[in-house]
């Protein structure tokens, strides 16, 4: 019975990372490949760690195996967020059929300043048309 | 069974390895081999954890954790690195 449950826990942590390596070698642009990496990737480490925690049912690996999920809980964000704002930080291409980039009109380069967009009144007509 | 599990997912982990190691080659830009190379960091820990289950020695999971904080650091730094670079 056990042996089952770690069976399809670690089939399925393994399917999760394979995917993510497919979306990170098909997908066009950094932002895409970031959708696909980072979001089953730890998925997929987290799905393989409640694996060998519920494999050994022991309560010293079954804590170090809960304290490396939250471990990756808590870093995979930052991390996925800090390499997507130095890549946009950069000037990455965006893949030609994005149709939407909030930060284009928000974000001055020079002066590397972000602004809310509520400063000017005409600001919020420009939103409407797509990026070229 | 177990054994038969264990062994398809190194077959799919190995399958996982390599993708992300051609796209770690391919990559354009320097923020997508960062990519690539994160996830190669979560494939290693599922390896581990699955080598875990395999030799039913469970130490390997304070190897895991420790790779896991090796690579939220390297992420941390290589994303500094991109960033200033970019200011020059």
């Amino acid at each position: 019975m056990s042996e089952a449950v770690v069976s399809i826990l670690l089939v399925a942590g393994a399917s999760f990372m394979m995917l993510a390596a497919i979306g990170i070698l098909r997908l066009p642009d950094l932002t895409t490949r970031m959708h696909a990496s980072t979001k089953a990737g730890a998925m997929g480490a987290m799905l393989v760690m409640i694996g060998v925690a519920v494999h050994f049912a022991d309560s010293a690996v079954s804590t170090r195996a809960l304290a490396f999920i939250v471990f990756v809980l808590l870093t995979a964000p930052v991390a996925a967020h800090v390499i997507a704002r130095a890549g946009y930080f950069t000037g990455i291409d965006l893949w030609p059929g994005s149709v939407k980039d909030e930060l284009r009109e928000r974000y001055d380069p020079d002066t590397h300043t972000l602004s809310s967009g509520l400063e000017h009144d005409s600001q919020h007509t420009e939103n409407s048309e797509p990026p070229s | 069974m177990l054994s038969i599990a264990i062994d398809v997912v190194y077959f799919m982990l190995s399958l996982a390895l390599l993708f992300a190691f051609i796209r770690l080659t391919r990559g354009p830009s320097l923020p997508d081999r960062v990519v690539a190379l994160e996830l190669i960091a979560s494939v290693v820990f599922g390896y581990v954890g699955v080598h875990a289950i395999d030799t039913g020695v469970s130490s390997f999971l304070d190897v895991a954790i420790v790779i896991a904080l090796t690579a939220f650091l390297a992420a941390i730094g290589f994303a500094r690195f991109v960033e200033r670079g970019a200011k020059e």
